[in-house]
């Protein structure tokens, strides 16, 4: 077999392996829609709408420029607040990790912001923020905090102490030990974590966006379709949603593929 | 003179060296050789100032630098990367020379996963003898590599001039050193 057959064969199992479950979930779903309408006399689309409905009104809503806003400025709202909570989580797992007494007063705030329920957020955040949009954002990076904390801290924790004493033996400095060692070790727990962060974001950030409605966000829409009885239209935003998360977890998975060099 | 005098190093309840006492003089390589257990890497990790010691005395020249039991290799850096990390920035370019001196020419970016048992310690090697200082403390360096070549890169490395301590199990490799320490079984207790 010659490197460009296998090569060929590689990319053909790769787009296999992403078409046979979407296929399969689609024909789950037209199937269940199927028997959704049947049992309600035709009115299935208000309970579940068929796939085909769904992927219409998205061609619908693609053509008007206020979904490209609405997608752009939740998409930046989360991102925003996403970097920001992982950020925050990242540095505050180091000081906690690095200094006694950090830890003994970060550690229990960190936790208590883990317990605390995302309605709960919302609401305070809605009645402190000085606009509904800021909401979302902020809410996203409260419940990623936690989440890069404990996975950074984790990361810290495992360092190999092997590494670290080699380290003093040939005398790395704190800056050098820190590059070569404590980051590199680090890297495969935050980005373990930012996989996680970024699925919370995207789920808490919508559900802030549904409760306070900011004038442009995709939350807004789909408490919009739900107050319509618009089902297709609220299926449509969730897709995109979904799309959106996807993407920016596929961008982020790169960069840190990229950042690790494939070697960590 | 390297030596240590009266000195205990316990591991919770296991004691490892007993008050332990040896003199070395200060040049050539001397070879440390004993059963498994018997407390020759503790004693390299003391002279190498690692190891904390219960009473009794340490004299070592600085600093110290030694070359672990395990390779202790960066599996995100180069094999020349490893070299650089330890060299100052005004002397990167000698990189070649350690890696030529455990001969690992050709290997510079390569990483550790892709290397065998024996060029891993060889590069473990040339990190620490690039790392340099007054005493070379070199625990099992030749695991894993051929007695011919092992032979080649200890004669290399008797020409730095460093005074070396290094712990040994192979017959070739002690036989090669300019004295040989016999250290008995634990706990260690020799005066």
């Amino acid at each position: 077999m010659t490197p460009s057959t296998t090569s060929r064969n590689f990319k053909r199992h790769k787009l296999l392996r992403a078409v046979i479950p979407l296929a399969f979930w689609l024909g789950v779903w037209q199937l269940a829609a199927f028997l959704v309408d049947l049992r309600t006399n035709g009115h299935g689309a208000l309970l579940l709408p068929y796939p085909m409905l769904v992927a219409q009104r998205l061609r619908l809503l693609a053509v008007q420029p206020a979904f490209w806003q609405a997608a752009a400025v939740t998409l930046g709202r989360i991102f925003g607040g996403f970097a920001v909570g992982a950020a925050v989580g990242a540095l505050v797992a180091a000081a906690t990790s690095a200094l006694r007494a950090a830890d003994w007063v970060l550690t229990p705030a960190v936790k208590v912001i883990r317990a605390i329920p995302v309605a709960s957020f919302i609401v305070l955040v809605l009645l402190w923020a000085p606009s509904s949009g800021w909401v979302p954002a902020i809410v996203s990076g409260l419940m990623v905090l936690p989440v890069l904390w404990g996975n950074v801290s984790k990361g810290v924790a495992q360092t190999d102490p092997l590494l670290l004493e080699a380290a003093r033996a040939y005398r790395f400095g704190r800056g050098k030990t820190l590059r070569l060692v404590y980051l590199p070790s680090v890297l495969p727990y935050f980005a373990s974590g930012c996989a996680t962060g970024l699925g919370l974001a995207w789920k808490a950030g919508v559900a802030a966006e549904v409760l306070c409605q900011p004038k442009l966000a995709i939350g807004t829409q789909l408490y919009r379709a739900k107050i319509t009885l618009e089902t297709p239209d609220l299926f449509a935003w969730t897709a995109v949603v979904i799309v959106l998360s996807f993407l920016l977890e596929y961008v982020l998975g790169f960069l840190f593929r990229r950042l690790g060099g494939g070697k960590t | 003179m390297i030596s240590v005098k009266d000195i205990t190093v316990r591991f919770e309840e296991k004691t490892v060296l007993d008050h332990f006492s040896l003199e070395l003089p200060e040049e050539g390589i001397t070879a440390l050789s004993g059963p498994s257990g018997c407390g020759k890497t503790t004693l390299l990790r003391v002279l190498a100032g690692l190891q904390p010691v219960e009473g009794g005395t340490v004299t070592a020249p600085k600093p110290p630098v030694i070359l672990f039991q395990e390779n202790r290799l960066l599996p995100w850096r180069t094999v020349e990367q490893h070299i650089t990390d330890v060299l100052p920035r005004s002397r990167r370019e000698e990189a070649g020379r350690w890696l030529a001196l455990a001969e690992l020419e050709g290997e510079e970016r390569t990483y550790p996963a892709a290397l065998s048992g024996g060029m891993g310690r060889r590069l473990a090697l040339a990190r620490t003898l690039a790392c340099g200082g007054g005493l070379l403390l070199l625990d099992e360096p030749f695991t894993g590599v051929d007695a011919p070549r092992a032979a080649r890169i200890l004669d290399r490395v008797r020409q730095l001039g460093m005074p070396v301590v290094l712990s040994s199990h192979e017959a070739e490799v002690v036989a090669l050193c300019d004295r040989v320490i016999e250290l008995s079984g634990p706990p260690l207790h020799q005066t």
